[in-house]
């Protein structure tokens, strides 16, 4: 029985029809791929992205020093200076980043106890240097003026879950 | 001897321990904010709750309770447990959660206790307390709202400083931690309540937010900026050193260092010679070495006259011996002539930890206080404790203990007051102790000498005969032979033709106006100043060096950092320098360089107390004349790192001078 079925199936070309139909059946369905760069995939606010430095509303930095990131960070890829201000608080005079070492853990952000340092939802900062991704203070804290609303967001969005 | 059972195990604890002393011989750790070894009980923190049996059933405070024979102490029970916890919890109601900034964050008592004892989240409810900031001076920062009260401070300030000047105001919540009138600590040991303050209370206000102690190098090594010779770590990140803390040594300076030990670091970044120099027409211009070494061997003529510093190791001194021969050597700049035939006529015999038990001391033209503040403390501690009588001969000055001055007349010495006569005749343990300051003075050398062998202050089992140095260098020089008969003086009517000079600045430099001269050392100072040619060389902090203290004890400190730009460890400047002058020195590593100089002199070779035995050597006791001053006239600038650190600036302007820095508003 199953060698005349086969036959049939050999001269009626069953398996071209089948996958001819599958192929058909997929033109007419919604695309699962995107047209990246025009269109994007949507992120979860957990997204470990590129670092930002954030301030407070009133454009104070929120960071204060404690070095908690640079401890943490298991690539070492974090370098903290700081000095008293002239006003007496403790701030870094040097912010460094070394995003060539980082391996995007987000352990700096947890480490973090006034939500100074982020990983926000910027994916998108491929350099043409290797020298451009040794992040600095000045860098970090641009990325969090830019980022700041979705940041912040984020943040708002995961609150309930910490 | 009382025997006590510790959880179960059976101890025998000396007689006079505290239930929290047997706990430790029994390995048991006992959490404590108040108690401190070297400080009076205060019992006043009630972390260190245990159960005893027999007793009333409730937790007691083991710090402050004897152990005694039959005590059954658990510290394990869950009764312990929770009234430790609840202690924690009242600890922690006031003090604030501000660890982020917090300078002690990562070395807190008050942090690692609660991981062991704290709740996950406070239940208070209420406002916490907040407590103004107290000025206590240039050196201590203050954040008195995290104080927990536990008065460590205070009870230093009294005890071990002797200055009665940090206090607590107020009762319960309300009570504060302050100075007098909030004035600066007047203390030479001001740095030390840092350590003791369990919480952040008082942190480093040089060293305010510079790095956390994770991320610090430590290096034990060994201080030079007085003859004490106190065991420090050098805490470095990079190439800085950034701040000395003493190790604990309890033949030396127990666990206290001074002010300027601990603070003068910030000094080895500054004003640093780092390439060599050359005076083309009167002016000092940078130099390559071999441009150096060709200029010091125009005037070599196979010997030279070395002057050594006040704080150079035994390797430098010994490598620059080798080549310079052993002919023309000094090492106290400011041209003492003592004699120095006999090395224990001139060493603090009685030792440091000794002088505890004294029971009168004669201090002779010693101002103890600046020369060496860690052997005041001892003197202190020989006060409280065994009531020693402490007699001085010398232009009154505050020691910060009862002294009794006999003037400032030397003739004291040789014809001793009634009040001394009396007090040596029924003394035990008597001392002299004579300040290498006292020495510049003819005959005060022997006049102490034949009033030690009158008074005996040396007998069986105890040498009362104490010199007491204040350059860190003085000793180890003395031993390697550093003394030229008659002094500088003498040495530069010779007019040598060559002279170096190891990190010498306190020189006067007119006596050598014929000689070249060749400067090794680390600092643009006073030497550096009239230099021929400058080597550049290294601090303590970047070389391994042996020192030998005041009172004969050789010590070895570890390199911490690397000598910033072209500079070098200053054997192996004199090792490059041998091969350019044609005498090739024998050894080609500190190792190698430590061999020699042990076959020299054998005590060097070996870390601990040298014995110099004891021979008095004969010298004329005739002594006329007075005391006028005291050597050390500026605490916080006697050497070259000082001077080139701001933060000893800012203390001399301050503590010696008394003019108010006007603090930035925290």
């Amino acid at each position: 029985m199953t060698s005349i079925a086969q036959l049939i199936k050999t001269f009626t070309l069953w398996e071209f029809v089948k996958a001819h139909w599958l192929t058909l059946q997929y033109f007419f369905k919604p695309k699962a791929t995107i047209n990246y760069p025009f269109e994007k995939n949507p992120l979860s606010p957990r997204f470990r992205g590129e670092h930002a430095l954030r301030r407070y509303p009133n454009g104070e930095e929120r960071c204060i020093a404690c070095k908690l990131c640079e401890a943490v960070c298991p690539a070492l890829a974090i370098t903290i200076e700081s000095e008293p201000r002239d006003d007496g608080s403790r701030r870094t005079t040097r912010y460094d980043i070394d995003m060539t070492k980082c391996i995007y853990c987000g352990f700096c952000q947890e480490a973090c106890p006034v939500d100074a340092i982020v990983e926000g939802p910027n994916f998108e900062f491929a350099t043409e240097t290797r020298e451009e991704l040794l992040y600095d203070k000045a860098k970090l804290l641009d990325n969090g003026a830019k980022w700041e609303r979705a940041i912040a967001a984020n943040l708002a969005a995961d609150a309930p879950y910490r | 001897m009382p025997k006590v059972t510790v959880d179960g195990l059976e101890i025998e604890v000396p007689a006079g321990a505290t239930v929290l002393q047997a706990c430790e011989m029994a390995g048991k750790e006992i959490p404590r904010f108040c108690y401190h070894e070297r400080l009076s009980i205060a019992g006043n923190c009630r972390m260190c709750l245990v159960e005893i049996a027999p007793g009333p059933p409730k937790p007691q405070a083991s710090c402050a309770l004897p152990a005694t024979e039959g005590q059954i102490i658990r510290t394990d029970t869950p009764m312990v447990k929770k009234a430790r916890e609840g202690v924690m919890e009242f600890l922690l109601i006031n003090h604030p959660l501000d660890c982020p900034i917090c300078d002690q964050g990562g070395e807190c008592d008050l942090q690692d206790q609660s991981v062991a004892y704290g709740r996950g989240a406070s239940r208070f409810e209420e406002n916490k307390r907040a407590v103004t900031e107290k000025y206590m001076g240039p050196l201590v920062k203050t954040a008195m709202t995290r104080c927990i009260q536990c008065t460590r401070c205070v009870r230093f300030a009294e005890e071990v400083a002797g200055i009665e000047e940090v206090g607590a105001i107020g009762r319960g919540e309300n009570m504060q931690i302050t100075t007098y009138l909030e004035h600066a600590m007047q203390s030479e040991l001001s740095g030390n309540v840092v350590d003791l303050c369990p919480v952040g209370a008082l942190t480093s206000k040089p060293y305010a937010f510079e790095a956390r102690p994770w991320e610090l190098k430590k290096t034990p090594s060994i201080d030079v900026m007085d003859a004490v010779g106190t065991n420090i770590r050098l805490d470095s990140r990079g190439r800085a050193v950034l701040r000395a803390l003493p190790r604990i040594n309890d033949d030396v300076n127990e666990e206290w260092a001074s002010d300027k030990t601990r603070h003068a670091v910030d000094g080895l970044t500054h004003r640093r010679l780092d390439k060599p120099y050359i005076r083309k027409d009167g002016k000092l211009v940078a130099a390559s070495w071999v441009e150096a070494f060709d200029a010091i061997k125009a005037h070599w003529t196979g010997e030279a006259a070395v002057l050594a510093g006040d704080q150079v190791d035994c390797e430098t001194m010994f490598a620059a011996r080798a080549l310079a021969g052993a002919s023309m050597l000094e090492g106290r700049q400011t041209g003492l002539a003592y004699d120095t035939s006999s090395l224990s006529a001139v060493n603090f015999n009685t030792t440091i930890a000794g002088v505890e038990n004294a029971d009168v001391i004669l201090l002779v033209g010693s101002d103890l206080r600046r020369e060496a503040p860690l052997v005041n403390t001892r003197i202190q501690k020989a006060i409280r404790k065994r009531g020693a009588k402490v007699f001085a001969i010398g232009p009154v000055t505050d020691l910060t203990y009862k002294v009794e001055w006999l003037g400032d007349d030397l003739n004291a010495l040789t014809k001793a007051p009634k009040a001394l006569t009396e007090a040596l005749k029924n003394a035990e343990r008597p001392a002299i102790i004579v300040g290498g300051g006292a020495l510049r003075y003819a005959g005060v050398h022997g006049a102490a000498l034949a009033f030690a062998k009158k008074f005996k202050l040396v007998r069986d089992g105890w040498n009362g005969f104490n010199v007491l140095h204040f350059a860190a260098a003085r000793m180890g020089g003395l031993m390697l032979g550093y003394a030229h008969d008659g002094g500088i003086k003498k040495l530069a009517a010779a007019s040598p033709k060559l002279a170096f000079f190891l990190g010498a600045d306190e020189v006067d430099y007119s006596l050598f106006s014929n000689t070249f001269k060749v400067y090794v050392g680390h600092h643009g100072d006073n030497g550096a100043h009239h230099a021929d040619v400058i080597l550049p060389g290294a601090a303590y902090s970047e070389k391994s060096g042996t020192y030998v203290n005041l009172e004969g004890r050789v010590q070895r400190g570890e390199r911490a950092v690397f000598p910033p730009g072209d500079a070098r460890e200053d054997w192996a400047i004199f090792r490059a320098l041998s091969d350019a002058l044609g005498k090739r020195l024998p050894f080609d590593s500190v190792d190698a360089l430590r061999g020699e100089m042990a076959k020299a002199v054998p005590a060097l070779g070996v870390e601990g107390l040298a014995n110099y035995g004891w021979n008095e050597p004969s010298l004329s006791a005739e002594v006329n004349g007075k005391i006028a001053d005291y050597p050390i006239k500026d605490f916080y600038l006697t050497n070259a790192i000082c001077r080139a650190s701001e933060t000893m600036q800012k203390c001399s302007s301050e503590l010696v001078h008394g003019t108010q820095v006007l603090e930035a508003a925290e």
